[in-house]
């Protein structure tokens, strides 16, 4: 039974990663930069919720579309003020730009809500499911996870191949000139990019409060980079790969915590995560790209 | 030269004294030429000459530092490409630039991005119609089209936006000389069709022998212009880009 409440466990946990890669690759695979500050997106989503749940009064359900809603408006002004103005620039400026907006987000948090941990309340209150005779627990929190993943996953695959914005989505990651040739405007797409990667952040890292309560300026960051090496894993830019690599991350990240060691269990992902790359260096569903000559 | 046309009342597209820099390189010096309602005009030139940089500046992918492009009369230098597609210009670009990871079709309603959705369905059966091959294949991803596929996919997908000054940038470049032969047949049918082209190429045989003018780009400035089957026959021509 405890490697059934495991495996569980590691596909919830994996749940949420998969919902950070799904930003870190959308991001990635439009503007072609990683935005390290996706991680302190979560964060803020959750602290958001957290007010919203606690001090401001209001339902659950109502905490996640303010946080989902502030979230967008942040990413779609990190990507303005931070981004947009070094789209011609190295990839390294961008990279450490993205560095530095994390950073800035942290200590905006530590100034704004304090750096004293708030004890983040579950925003799922349906009760644990008992199977087995007790033998096996399954936490309310960890099925809406699944679900919220799956539902996510869903969507983008529709809203990636059926409308029209998402189809520009597509064109501009493949070729930014082409789509502006075929009447795309560029600046928007990434913006809207942006914009459904945050929201996307504000879920994450709602459900990830849910199930492990602490919340401080830093708490996003460990799962952002995790949700990044998630996202590098199943080849990024890939959106079925962000999902299978976050999954698989939560599932060994589990695994190894329960039955190598406790101490050990995120060596061991990066260590796996090492090893893959040498074997496939584009991730598992990574596309190989040809250098145009 | 003799002959050399100028602007007239049904001139689509006039590129004044167009001047364009990568950086500190100044790589269009001054560039001017017209193209006039129905026409073939042909830029020609050797590589590195500046032809693709003065279409895609045409195309709005570059931005020009002087100058000024004229299109319909209005002046549209600086004018981001997504913008000047609904005026009517499309670029076919070089190396044909399609969607690899999306289908056939996908592509195509790409090319008709700015137009309403109730009329994409009747210009893809017209693109069908022009390429069966593209027809037979719609459901292909388009990376696993041959090379003279993937050119005419290219085409059919400018074509989609019912441009009515298509410019292509070396549509034969890597093609076996049947499928230049078919796609240069196919620029004919276009011109036929109403259609005004604007074509780069470094094939100068085969786009002088399709075109009604053509201009000679050197380094970045034009060195000749006049009626393509003038300068078919020029001695300097043929000795610089004809080969003999």
């Amino acid at each position: 039974m405890s490697f059934l409440s495991n495996l569980i466990n590691g596909i919830s946990l994996g749940s949420i990663y998969a919902i950070i890669a799904l930003g870190y690759t959308m991001v990635y695979g439009i503007a072609k930069m990683l935005n390290f500050a996706h991680g302190d997106v979560i964060m803020v989503g959750a602290y958001i919720s957290f007010y919203a749940t606690q001090h401001w009064g209001l339902t659950p359900l109502l905490s996640v579309v303010v946080a989902m809603a502030v979230c967008t408006v942040l990413g779609i002004v990190i990507e303005k003020l931070a981004y947009k103005p070094l789209r011609s620039a190295t990839s390294l400026a961008v990279l450490i730009t993205a560095i530095g907006v994390s950073y800035l987000l942290q200590n905006l948090a530590l100034l704004i809500w304090g750096s004293n941990p708030k004890n983040f309340v579950s925003i799922v209150q349906l009760g644990k499911i008992s199977l087995f005779n007790g033998e096996l627990i399954i936490s309310d929190v960890a099925i809406v996870t699944v679900l919220c993943c799956i539902v996510i996953m869903v969507a983008l695959t529709w809203f990636t191949s059926k409308t029209k914005m998402g189809r520009a989505m597509r064109a501009v990651s493949e070729d930014k000139g082409a789509a502006q040739l075929m009447g795309v405007n560029v600046n928007q797409t990434i913006s809207v990019t942006f914009a459904i990667g945050s929201a996307l952040a504000a879920v994450a890292g709602i459900l990830l409060c849910s199930s492990s309560p602490v919340l401080m300026p830093t708490t996003g960051s460990m799962p952002g980079i995790k949700a990044f090496t998630a996202a590098v894993f199943g080849g990024i830019g890939s959106l079925p790969g962000a999902m299978l690599g976050g999954i698989l991350l939560g599932v060994i990240e589990i695994f190894g915590k329960s039955y190598i060691s406790t101490d050990l269990g995120d060596a061991i992902v990066f260590a796996i995560l090492i090893i893959i790359l040498l074997v496939k260096p584009t991730g598992l569903l990574g596309k190989k790209v040809n250098e145009k000559v | 030269m003799s002959e050399v046309q100028n602007p007239t009342s049904n001139t689509i597209l006039d590129v004044k004294d167009l001047h364009v820099y990568y950086g500190s390189i100044h790589a269009i010096k001054g560039v001017s030429f017209h193209v006039n309602e129905g026409e073939i005009v042909t830029l020609i030139g050797a590589n590195g000459a500046g032809k693709s940089t003065t279409l895609n500046t045409v195309a709005g992918l570059l931005k020009p530092r002087h100058g000024s492009i004229l299109l319909d009369g209005q002046n549209i230098a600086g004018v981001p490409a997504d913008k000047l597609l609904p005026r009517g210009m499309a670029l076919c670009p070089e190396g044909r630039r399609i969607f690899l990871q999306m289908t056939v079709r996908e592509n195509l309603e790409m090319g008709g991005f700015t137009r309403p959705a109730s009329e994409i369905e009747e210009s893809i059966e017209d693109v069908y119609r022009r390429f069966p091959r593209l027809k037979e294949r719609y459901k292909q991803v388009a990376g696993t089209l041959s090379g003279g596929e993937q050119q005419m996919l290219a085409m059919g997908r400018a074509l989609m936006s019912k441009p009515r000054l298509m410019m292509m940038d070396e549509p034969s470049m890597g093609l076996a000389p049947i499928l230049v032969e078919q796609i240069f047949d196919i620029i004919r049918e276009l011109k036929e069709a109403g259609t005004t082209i604007l074509l780069v190429e470094q094939n100068a045989q085969m786009a002088l022998s399709v075109a009604d003018r053509a201009y000679v780009l050197e380094t970045g400035s034009i060195s000749m212009e006049g009626p393509a089957s003038q300068l078919l026959h020029d001695d300097n021509v043929r000795k610089a880009y004809l080969g003999n």
